[in-house]
Order: C-alpha cells, then sequence, then structure tokens
C-alpha cells in the first residue's frame, strides 16, 4: 500500500503537569495512559464507545466545578488535568468510588476465577482504602445465573460497567445480554420469556459470548469450561495463534501440568484488534480426546490389525511401503487444510522429491480444476487485501462466503466499519443470514449455481465494486460453482475492486503458498513452466529432471485414482473423508489403495485404514506458523513440549529413511527454505502487497458462467454452509461450546413451504439416492425452489448422508421419510 | 381548611393567577370552554409572527424552565440549529416526578388545552413536526384529559395538516411512561420514549443537537411550555411585571405537608414561605414549623430561619439550596426528621436507575445506615460516614437523581444534628427493631 499515515490534528494539554500532545478527540484516560499514567477504570474500553457509568475514572479538571469522568471528556487544548496523582479531589472521588463498588461486592476472591488478574481487586490495592466503612449487609443473588451453556453469571460480583452488553450489541451485534431491574437490583440478564420458568428464557447467543468473559473486569462472567479449574498465577502463559480459521486470530493459551486450561483473544489491532470467536477461544479439548495417538502404529502381516510400533519400524515399514508405491502406480498426498505452513512446504517438497509426484492436493472439500487455476492466478504470493482494507472500503460484496460463519474476524471487521461510517455490504446468497442483517447488507438472493451469472451481470454489484478501495470476497464455497472464481477474477479487474479468497482453514491458504498443489510449487511457480520448475530445482539443489513436470491430480481425482486401482499408496495428513466432496468414495479409495500411511492426531477414520499410523502433534504442541486469509504470517511458539512431532519433523524422519536429506525437520530450516522461493510477508507487515518470486503466474481461469440446476417437482437445489460451531472435529471434547452451537434447520422459502404443506418447526426431509437429512423447517424470506440446510451439524452430516455439494439437485419431502 | 382563616392582603397581593386562571371554572378541560375562556388566540397571534421572532419574544421574557434547573426557555430553542435537514422534535416533560410537586398534573387536568396550545406553538418556533408529552404512568386521570384535549385539538384542526391554513404541520403524541422517577431526566426521558430502558444518555452530544432519534430536540417542563401561550398573548414586558428580574414571571407553588389548606398557588417569583403557609391557610393547629422543602426533595432543606427569604432562584441558592420544582413540603415540631430523612433515601435508593456507582450504591448504603440509627444501632461515627457517602456521591454521579439524593442527609444532618444523636444515643425510642448486621 502506498499509503501516508495520515497527519493527525492534535491538541496540547497538561496532565499532572507534564505536557502531552494527544490526537484531537481523544479522551483524557487514553492520552494520560501515553505519558504512563493509568487512571483506575472499569466500564472504559477502548474499542467500546464510552459510557461513563461506573465513575470510577474521576480527574480534576481545571475549571470544572465538579470531577470529570476521563473516559468520557475529550482532550481539549490548554486543558489542565489532575489525576490521582497529584489532585486530591481526584484521588478522594476515585477512593469514593472503589468504597462504593466494594460495598456490594462479595470477598470471594480466594475461590474465585479472577482472583489474581482481576481489574477490581488490582485497583482497589492501588486506588482504594484498605478499610471499608460498610457494616450493612450485601446484595445476594442465586449463583451462577448460565446465560448460555458456556457462560455464567455472578451477580452479586458484577460491577455493572456494561463492558458484556456493550460487546454484545456494538461489537457482536447480539443483543442477547442486558440490564434488567434498576437501583442495587440492576443486573446483567437474558430474554425470560416467562417469569416463573428459566428454561424458557432466551440464552446469550453469539459466537462471540466468550469475549465478555475475557473483559469482565470482575469474576462476574465465567466459563463453564475454565470455572474453578485454576489460579491465574498457577498458569503459564504462552502467545500462540488460533488452528481454526483462516482469520488468523492472535490468541494466548494457558496451560498447567501439561494441560491447556483455557484460551484467551491475544492483542493484534491488525487482525483481531482484541476479540476471538467461540470456536477459537475455547475449542481446543480435541488434543486430550481418548483417541489420541501417541505411539506409531503399523499394521500387523499376521493378524491384519494395528498394533503399536517403534518409530524406527514404522518409519522403515511406511518408507518401504512408499517406495514400493512409488514405482508402481505412484503415491497421492493429500494433506488437509489445517498444516502449519511449513508442514506444508515439507509435504509439498516430500512429494515432489522423495515421491516424485505433483498428486498433491490440501483441499479436503468440494473443489474443481477451475479453483485450481484460480489459485495459481489470483491467490498464490498475493497480499493486496487486508483487515485494514475493509476499514477503508469504499464496499464489500461476499460472494460465496457467509463472513460470520465462515470467517469470523472479517465479520467483525465489516460490522465495526458498518456502525462507523456505514460501509455498504452485499452479498451473493440464498437468504438473508443473521450475519448479513448484522451488516445490513444488501443480499441478492440467488440460488446455489447461479453466483457466477448474478455476479457477473448485476450492475449493482458492479457499481459496488467500483467504489474506492472497494473488495470482492470469494469464499472457498464458491469452487463448486462453475465459472464462479473466473467471473470473480474478471469483474475485479474490470472494476479495479480487489479481491480476496477467504478459505476456511487456519492452513488452507499456507498449503497454497507452500506449493500443497497438483499445479503449484512453492511460491505460486506452476508446475508446467520449465523456468519456475528449474528455480525450484535450484533451491532444492535437485538435478535436472528429478521434478516431475507434469501437473499432478488433484483431490477428487487422487481419490478416484486410488479406487480404481491406479495409484500404488496414499499419503495422508489431518484429512476426514466427511469433508470431502464424496466421503464414501474417499473410504472405498482407502480401501482399495494398497498401502496407506496416515499422518494423524487421533484414530481417525483414515488412520484405521492405513498401513501405517505415524502420530503427529497438534499445534499446541509444536511451533510453526499458519498463513491467515490476508496472506499473513501467523508464527506461533510451542505451548506444551512433549515428545510429539510435527509432520514435517516426521515427513523428515520418513525421507531419511528414504536416503533423502529434506532438511525440513527443523522449523527454522523450513521456513528458510519456504523465504527462498516464497515470499510471505512478516507479521504485521501485510501492508505491503508482495509479488511472486517466481516470474510466471498461472494464468487466470476463464470458465463460463454455469447456470443453477432446474429442480422439478419434489426436487430442491441444494444451499449450505457450516455453522461455526458444529461437528468439526477439533470442537469435540466441549459440551459446553457446542451447547451454544446454532440449532439445526432447514430454511426454505414460503412459497417451498407451501408446496410441501409445512410450516416452521415440522419436519423437512432432503434426500439423494445416498441417505436423507431430517430437520426442523425454518420458513425464511429466500428464493423459491432451494433448500438450504448445515453443512456438518447434529442431524445434518451433509457430505456423509447425502454425498453431494451446493447446488446439487436433492429431494426434499415433509417428515422423517427417511430412505 | 379551616374557613375563617384570612391570610393578609400582603399574602393575597402576591397571587398571580395566569396558568392557575381557569382552573376553578367549570369544564375548562373542553375545548369550546378553553376557547371561550380566549383559548388558542394565542396560537392564531403566533402564526402571524415568524419563528425566530417567538424565539426572541420567549427569550426576551426571561422565562426559566420550570422544571427544576431553571434553564432560560429562549436560550434552549435557540440552540436548536435551522436548515440543518433533520426533523426537529418538541418534547414535554409531564414526569412530575420529585417528592412533593404536584403543579403539572394539576394543570393537565384542568387546564390541558393551554399546554397543548403552548406546544403548537413552540413547536412552530422551534420548526417541529412532531411532539410528544411524555406522561407520568400512574397520572391516569391526567392523561385521559389530556388524550381527550388532543384529540379534540386535532378534530379543530389545531393539529394536524395545515393547522388553521397556516402551512405548518404538527402531530401530537401522548406517551404515558413506566412509572420511573429517573423517566423525568430528560435523556432518560428520550431513551424511554424510544423505547428503551430508561437510563441517562451520556452528555455531549446535548438533546439540542442529538434528542430524540438523535435529532434536534427541545426537551420542556409542562408549565414552561404551558406559559408560553400567556407570553405570546402578553408579551414580554408583562410577564416580566411578575417576579423579580432574573426570575421573572408567575410560578405554580405546590405546598403540602402541616398546613391548612394545602394545594397550588401561583404567585410571582420571589414570594416567601411565610407569605405561601399564609396564603394555604396557615400551619395546621399545634404544629410549628420545623423544615420544609422549597423545590421538592432533591433541594436542601430548610427552617424556620428561613420563611421570609425570597423563593425565586437567586433567593434559594443563596441560602444553598435551589428553587427546584417549588414543592414546598411543610414539617413541623411532631415530624421526624430522622425518618422523613430515611423515606426519602429509600426513595432514592428505590429510584436510582443503577447505571453509575455512587448513586446505585450510595444510596443502598445510606438507606441501610439510616435504618440502623432508626432502630437505635447507629453510633455517631455513622453521621460521618453519610457526610463522606454524601461528599463521594455529590457531582460524581452521572445524572442528577444522585446529586438530589444528597440534600436531604447533608441539609438535615446541617440543621438538625441533635434530631440523629438521639436515636444514636439512646434518648429516642428505636423505630425498629434492630437486626444482627456483618456477614459480609
Ligand atoms: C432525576 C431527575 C428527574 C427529573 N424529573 C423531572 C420531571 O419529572 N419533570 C420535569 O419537567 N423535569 C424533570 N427533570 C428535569 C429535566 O431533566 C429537564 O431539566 C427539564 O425537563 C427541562 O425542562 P425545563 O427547561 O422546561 O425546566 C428531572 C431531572 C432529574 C435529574
Ligand atoms: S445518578 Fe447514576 S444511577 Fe443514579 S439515576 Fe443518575 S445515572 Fe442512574
Ligand atoms: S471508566 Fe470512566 S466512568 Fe467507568
Amino acid at each position: 500500500m502506498t499509503d501516508v499515515v495520515p497527519k493527525v490534528d492534535t491538541v496540547k494539554l497538561t496532565i499532572d503537569g507534564i505536557e502531552v500532545e494527544a490526537p484531537k478527540g481523544a479522551l483524557v484516560i487514553r492520552a494520560a495512559e501515553q505519558i504512563g499514567i493509568s487512571i483506575p477504570r472499569f466500564c472504559d474500553h477502548p474499542l467500546l464507545a464510552p459510557a461513563g457509568a461506573c465513575r470510577q475514572c474521576l480527574v480534576d479538571v481545571e475549571g470544572q466545578r465538579k470531577p470529570v469522568a476521563s473516559c468520557t471528556q475529550p482532550v481539549a487544548e490548554g486543558m489542565v488535568v489532575r489525576t490521582q496523582m497529584t489532585s486530591e479531589v481526584a484521588k478522594k472521588a476515585q477512593e469514593g468510588i472503589m468504597e462504593f463498588l466494594l460495598i456490594n461486592h462479595p470477598l470471594d476472591c480466594p475461590v474465585c476465577d479472577k482472583g489474581g488478574e482481576c481489574p477490581l481487586q488490582n485497583q482497589a490495592m492501588s486506588n482504594g482504602q484498605s478499610e471499608s466503612r460498610f457494616v450493612e449487609h450485601k446484595r445476594e443473588y442465586p449463583k451462577p445465573l448460565p446465560i448460555s451453556t458456556q457462560v455464567l453469571l455472578d451477580r452479586e460480583r458484577c460491577v455493572l460497567c456494561q463492558r458484556c452488553t456493550r460487546f454484545s450489541d456494538e461489537i457482536a451485534g447480539d443483543k442477547f445480554i442486558d440490564l434488567m431491574e434498576r437501583s442495587s437490583n440492576e443486573q446483567i440478564g437474558v430474554f425470560r420469556g416467562n417469569p416463573e420458568s428459566p428454561e424458557d428464557d432466551a440464552p446469550f447467543n453469539s459466537y462471540y459470548s466468550g469475549n465478555t468473559i475475557q473483559i469482565c473486569p470482575v469474576g462476574a462472567l465465567t466459563s463453564a469450561q475454565y470455572r474453578f479449574r485454576a489460579r491465574p498465577f498457577d498458569l503459564v502463559s504462552t502467545p500462540n495463534a488460533c488452528e481454526h480459521c483462516a482469520a488468523g486470530c492472535d490468541q494466548r493459551a494457558d496451560h498447567r501440568r501439561g494441560k491447556v486450561m483455557r484460551r484467551l483473544a491475544g492483542d493484534d489491532a491488525a487482525v483481531n484488534e482484541e476479540w476471538n470467536c467461540d470456536k477459537g477461544r475455547f475449542a481446543f479439548q480435541y488434543t486430550q480426546a481418548t483417541d489420541r495417538l501417541t505411539k506409531p502404529l503399523v499394521r500387523d502381516r499376521k493378524t491384519g490389525e494395528l498394533r503399536e510400533a517403534s518409530w524406527p519400524e514404522a518409519l522403515t515399514v511406511a518408507a518401504a511401503g512408499l517406495a514400493a508405491a512409488k514405482d508402481n502406480g505412484g503415491v497421492g498426498v493429500l494433506t488437509g487444510g489445517r498444516l502449519t505452513v511449513e508442514d506444508a512446504f515439507a509435504y509439498s517438497k516430500f512429494a515432489r522429491v522423495a515421491l516424485g509426484t505433483n498428486d498433491i492436493d490440501f483441499r479436503a472439500r468440494p473443489l474443481s480444476g477451475e479453483e485450481t487455476e484460480f489459485l495459481g492466478s489470483s491467490v498464490a504470493g498475493r497480499v493486496d487485501v487486508t483487515y485494514a482494507d475493509i476499514e477503508r472500503a469504499g464496499a464489500v460484496v461476499f460472494v460465496g462466503l457467509e463472513p460470520e460463519e465462515e470467517c469470523p474476524i472479517i465479520f467483525l471487521r465489516a460490522r465495526k466499519t458498518y456502525l462507523k461510517r456505514g460501509l455498504a455490504s452485499y452479498a451473493v446468497a440464498p437468504f438473508v443470514s443473521r450475519g448479513f442483517e448484522k451488516l445490513g447488507a444488501t443480499v441478492i438472493l440467488t440460488t446455489p449455481g447461479a453466483e457466477a451469472e448474478v455476479l457477473g451481470e448485476s450492475e449493482q454489484l458492479r457499481e459496488a465494486l467500483s467504489a474506492d478501495g472497494a473488495i470482492l470476497f470469494v469464499g472457498e464455497r464458491l469452487a463448486s460453482v462453475e465459472g464462479g472464481l473466473s467471473t470473480a477474477a474478471r469483474i475485479a479487474e474490470e472494476t479495479g475492486a480487489k479481491l480476496a479468497w477467504v478459505p476456511r482453514r487456519a492452513g488452507d491458504r499456507g498449503a497454497v503458498e507452500a506449493g500443497a498443489l497438483p499445479t503449484l510449487l512453492p511460491g505460486g511457480r506452476p508446475v508446467y513452466d520449465p523456468a519456475a520448475r528449474s528455480e525450484v530445482a535450484a533451491a532444492w539443489q535437485l538435478d535436472a529432471g528429478v521434478l516431475p513436470s507434469a501437473s499432478g491430480r488433484d483431490t477428487d481425482a487422487i481419490i478416484a485414482a486410488a479406487k480404481a486401482g491406479q495409484l500404488g499408496a496414499l499419503l495422508v495428513g489431518g484429512v476426514d473423508p466427511a469433508d470431502l466432496a464424496d466421503p464414501q468414495a474417499a473410504e472405498q479409495a482407502l480401501d482399495a489403495v494398497g498401502f496407506v500411511v496416515s499422518l494423524e492426531l487421533r484414530l481417525s477414520v483414515v488412520a484405521k485404514r492405513a498401513d501405517v499410523v505415524l502420530p503427529i502433534a497438534p499445534a499446541v504442541e509444536k511451533t510453526g506458523s499458519y498463513v491467515n486469509w490476508e496472506g499473513r504470517v501467523r508464527p506461533f511458539g510451542t505451548v506444551l513440549k512433549t515428545a510429539a512431532m510435527s509432520d514435517a519433523r516426521v515427513l523428515d524422519a520418513l525421507g531419511r529413511e528414504l536416503g533423502l536429506e529434506l532438511g525440513v525437520g527443523d522449523v527454522a530450516a523450513a521456513r528458510t527454505q519456504l523465504a527462498a522461493l516464497a515470499e510471505l510477508p512478516l507479521p504485521g507487515t501485510a501492508e505491503a502487497g508482495t509479488a511472486l518470486r517466481g516470474s510466471v503466474r498461472v494464468a487466470v481461469p476463464t470458465v463460463a458462467a454455469g447456470a443453477a440446476a432446474a429442480p422439478t417437482s419434489g426436487q430442491a437445489v441444494l444451499a449450505s454452509w457450516h455453522h461455526l460451531l458444529d461437528n468439526g472435529s477439533l470442537q469435540d471434547g466441549d459440551g459446553h461450546l457446542a451447547g451454544t452451537a446454532r440449532t439445526p434447520v432447514a430454511r426454505i422459502s414460503k412459497s417451498t413451504a407451501a408446496d410441501l404443506g409445512v410450516a416452521d418447526g415440522d419436519a423437512v426431509t432432503v434426500g439423494t439416492g445416498r441417505g436423507a437429512i431430517t430437520l426442523p423447517a425454518l420458513v425464511t424470506d429466500m428464493v423459491d425452489g432451494v433448500v438450504w440446510v448445515p453443512t456438518n451439524s447434529p442431524g445434518s452430516t451433509l457430505r456423509r448422508t447425502l454425498g453431494v455439494a451446493e447446488g446439487a439437485l436433492v429431494e426434499i419431502s415433509t417428515g422423517g421419510t427417511k430412505s | 381548611m379551616t374557613l375563617d382563616y384570612q391570610p393578609s392582603q400582603e399574602s393575597l397581593s402576591k397571587l398571580t393567577p395566569v396558568l392557575t386562571k381557569r382552573w376553578l371554572s367549570p369544564d375548562a378541560w373542553k375545548i369550546d370552554v378553553y376557547e371561550r375562556l380566549d383559548g388558542y388566540t394565542a396560537l392564531r397571534k403566533a402564526f402571524k409572527a415568524h419563528p425566530d421572532e417567538l424565539i426572541q419574544l420567549v427569550k426576551d421574557s426571561g422565562l426559566r424552565g420550570r422544571g427544576g434547573a431553571g434553564f432560560p426557555t429562549g436560550m434552549k430553542w435557540g440552540f436548536i440549529p435551522q436548515n440543518d435537514g433533520k426533523p426537529h422534535y418538541l418534547v414535554v416533560n409531564a414526569d412530575e416526578g420529585e417528592p412533593g410537586t404536584c403543579k403539572d398534573l394539576p394543570l393537565m387536568m384542568a387546564d390541558p388545552h393551554s399546554l397543548v396550545e403552548g406546544v403548537i406553538i413552540a413547536s412552530y418556533a422551534i420548526r417541529a413536526n412532531f411532539a410528544a408529552i411524555y406522561i407520568r404512568g400512574e397520572a391516569v386521570h391526567s392523561a385521559r384529559r389530556l388524550r381527550a384535549a388532543v384529540e379534540q385539538a386535532y378534530a379543530k384542526g389545531y393539529l394536524g395538516k395545515n393547522i388553521l391554513g397556516s402551512g405548518f404541520d404538527l402531530d401530537l403524541v401522548v406517551h404515558s411512561g413506566a412509572g420511573a422517577y429517573i423517566c423525568g431526566e430528560e435523556t432518560a426521558l428520550l431513551d424511554s420514549l424510544e423505547g428503551y430502558r430508561g437510563q441517562p444518555r451520556l452528555r455531549p452530544p446535548f438533546p439540542a443537537t442529538h434528542g430524540l432519534y438523535a435529532s434536534p430536540t427541545v426537551v420542556n417542563n409542562v408549565e414552561t411550555i404551558a406559559s408560553v401561550p400567556y407570553i405570546v398573548l402578553g408579551g414580554s414586558a408583562w410577564f416580566r411585571s411578575m417576579g423579580t428580574e432574573k426570575s421573572p414571571g408567575p410560578k405554580i407553588y405546590s405546598i403540602s405537608g402541616r398546613v391548612n389548606n394545602p394545594g397550588q398557588f401561583e404567585c410571582g417569583l420571589g414570594v416567601t414561605l411565610r407569605q405561601l403557609i399564609d396564603l394555604a391557610g396557615g400551619m395546621q393547629a399545634g404544629h410549628e414549623l420545623k423544615f420544609w422543602t422549597p423545590g421538592g426533595s432533591s433541594t436542601p432543606m430548610l427552617t424556620d430561619e428561613h420563611l421570609d427569604v425570597p423563593m425565586d432562584f437567586e433567593g434559594m441558592a443563596g441560602v444553598g439550596t435551589m428553587l427546584g420544582t417549588t414543592a414546598v413540603q411543610v414539617f413541623s415540631n411532631q415530624d421526624d426528621i430522622v425518618y422523613a430523612t430515611y423515606r426519602w433515601i429509600a426513595f432514592y435508593h428505590h429510584e436510582s436507575c443503577g447505571k453509575c456507582t455512587p448513586c446505585r450504591e450510595g444510596n443502598y448504603w445510606m438507606v441501610r445506615i439510616l435504618h440502623r440509627i432508626l432502630a437505635g444501632q447507629g453510633t455517631v461515627l455513622d453521621l460521618d460516614t453519610l457526610l463522606d457517602a454524601c461528599d463521594n456521591l455529590l457531582g460524581r454521579s452521572f445524572c442528577a437523581l444522585g446529586d438530589g439524593a444528597t440534600s436531604p442527609v447533608t441539609s438535615s444532618i446541617k440543621y438538625f444534628k441533635q434530631d440523629y444523636l438521639d436515636y444514636i444515643e439512646g434518648r429516642k425510642t428505636p423505630m425498629f427493631k434492630g437486626e444482627l448486621v456483618g456477614a459480609h
């Protein structure tokens, strides 16, 4: 970006006798921070609108009759401020407020989760008096009040700063909690449908609910997951990058005695600001699953069963099997989207160098050849859209992406911008989802399959995308729309809009950069290009001709080939067949292929079918980096030091077994090798659009826009995306989190519902020749002849049950007529 | 009332029936009776003037807000940005919640059209095409009268489109609150009117630029707005012929308590308590004045030393209190000041909105201390604690409700510390049974 930092108007004021220059409009409390003076506060939060409710931050301002709340008072030229450091009035006012706050606050710090990291506790020490004069009874409440299955509220601890309610309203847009009652009986609560039965309460329904726990300045909000589990001073904190989605949140993991106890949102102004989503915060128990693998397994020749084996044995067996297969049909490599960029690079190099193949693909979901081209032409090596660009955008358009469900931090940025200056959002989608509603988005209701046509022809979208700094966001789902990505690339080119591809998983973008694709080498270099190949060969010190020159097979083709007996072996990373377009075919392929090596965390469907299972480390037990949707590197260190090895280390050992020195076993070495081939922006400097180091770029695909399928009577076009919280295996192990997932429903239009004769809540069955899903209907303002169901939620495992992807024709009927 | 009581000529000469002049006329609340008694003539006159001239007229009259704070009304109207392309609103504060205050509700009961007429003129002046009267929820009868008046005014073309052929449109809505004192605070009122929880808003921005629905809004008290038609008819000089230079005009004083004839007495600003008690038929037999509030419980109490202080904005400020809503509550030597203070603080505790710490917690604390003192379990230190709690509350709360709560406590301890000590030191029989405290 060539942006010059805009010049900010400043004013001069003095705080405690020190002259400060602060931006015009800045709050006194912030200006004081600038010079290291911390004014005590509770309701104030830099990312929330000022409230002035707690009155803890009172300071003395010359010329003002009364003490002033520094969290609501903007600075002014010549203003003279005295804080508790130099003013008796301010000091007494703050001590008075602190005494008031403690009147009704229980002295249960020794058993409170917040004790030890509590702003109330800390500030009571720094800015309060040691003795309270209060001798009356304190207010009491039954405790705790579960405001969702995950978030618990102990009302007697609450200081009513409203940070939680303001967060849920201003930031997340989920105003499910609010102040109730008044005076000393004022309390946070959820909507109570019936005062007699709390079962009728409308719970705090938000994907961002955990943030309220983090910003609560007392221990009033706790998570069911962490409550009473640890004391802050017993925890060891490690900065960490979230392994779930492509947003790339900075996080902090706190562990004790070899177990992660909780995770918190990290503070990265360029990415997640100070927020994260509940998946990132709460979904980490999967590493402690009972089926977690710690020792290699080898299929016993006599019993045919998997048995534990030593690493040397397992590596020998695996290497021998792969070597044999290499010369006998070849090996297909499926890596999955959860790898660090270093691990993906190791697979990429291992496939080319050790297995001599380009049959490698990270995509564990529906995909297309058009997408493969698009990743080369318009994604690899490009860093031209950032979170900050959303705040500057004239308009944003979402196609094949529901940001709240599929990349929740993009949603937060867009919403922030929408609230701040009315950012115009547009979406091409089958209905106005809750996320789109909260963005005030204009949604062009579209039948799945017709997105390309709509995007290509809508004047409204063309105009929006022509706005200054407009961004076209395309989700990975657009891969299954014929002509979708081609049209997106073309329209972006024609309108000058920026184009951002947003995959769903943390490892997807890194895998593109690392060349875990059948057509791309690291750094977006096309496999077909001799110059590109020789650059890579030189970097890897390979003899000419070692790198395979033919483009490889993509995931679908690898599976088809394996199923047809054309491949000798499969090397599979963390891939769940249930995520693939056709899980059944994938499992058949695993069964059919002669040899399977599985690098796995848990005894998965793939591991169970493997000949050799090599256990690998989960994110918390290794070092690495993810590359988020922006193309920004998100490095992280090891949280828990265990004996578990990263995929790269295992592959390095496997290479050695094959007589090769890949040099990818060590993260630093892998990074150096990758850096020689692919230029990725350093963390926090994604501002500059870096070009590929490779000289040639894959051409932009030009697939013509397809049309949506045309349902006949009893049929509908299938629409779907993943709920943020669903059956994903990385969410296993936390029932409290699962309890906050959205209820799976089948959405159909009014007329579709009328045709079926169903109303809200009635059972609707969506089926294919393979199976059927029955869910309660939710009549929605959407296109007729379309049914939307979640991709992988309880009772709605679309791919496994139906074996089809979005855009397919399905049968639709009432009630549970399961086929 | 003791019929044979005769107020002095001097006291009687203080009466200035302007807003109350129709109150005793039968059926003045009906539109035809109102019209016969000069009703809606001020409106016709106002329409002949330019809105800016009306704002100037009100400025010249020196009319000050009757809702408690005494802010100059013309200046408030002048703050409304003109030609800003936004809708403007007039909101009438008819929440009348200040303890002891009973002037707005009787006005709306006896003479609702005078308020409606004032609303139309004021809206015309500030270029508002929508006005609302936010009336206290409990005031069912007044609300009914007011709604009927609005209906009649619509029927006769005083409201609606092109009023009296002036080209001016106005819709007027009467909205009943749900009974919260805080909803009389103008920004809480606006939130409540918008359908939200009634809690005060952060200022700035002020209602003059970001009021109802974030648009320029004037919030005025009932009595303020009801004064406007008379100013239009009588002119500013006439208006200034009543009251004092800095506090001009007539004012409805509502007097209650230990007097023979409690009620509303409209006098020029600056009347004294002695005169008001005289007008109200004197003290009840056997009662001697002990303490009194000049303008509701939020204004610090005064004593019999202050019988002759002029009850205008300046006079009251001069003796450390405020004119407030001119709700004069008269207490005698048979009334218990500690108990009265306890009851008042119980009110503030009940009515605190809960938003800010000092008001929410300070009142919770003070009401318990006062209860303990009345239960004979107080200590001398409690008085210091009460005063210090007030010091930590006054000027520290988010809105003026919290400030008001300190008035009864500080003024009662200031003038009648001995009464507290009588409970604390066991000279007075406890009023409540004691409780074990602690356990916190
Ligand atoms: C707690 C509280 C309660 C109030 N209640 C009333 C009320 O019932 N009626 C009223 O007119 N003003 C009330 N006010 C004053 C209003 O906030 C506002 O100043 C007034 O309506 C302005 O009108 P005026 O300028 O005509 O006096 C109250 C203020 C506070 C702080
Ligand atoms: S002073 Fe504070 S708690 Fe009291 S009413 Fe005002 S804002 Fe609410
Ligand atoms: S931090 Fe300023 S009022 Fe709460």
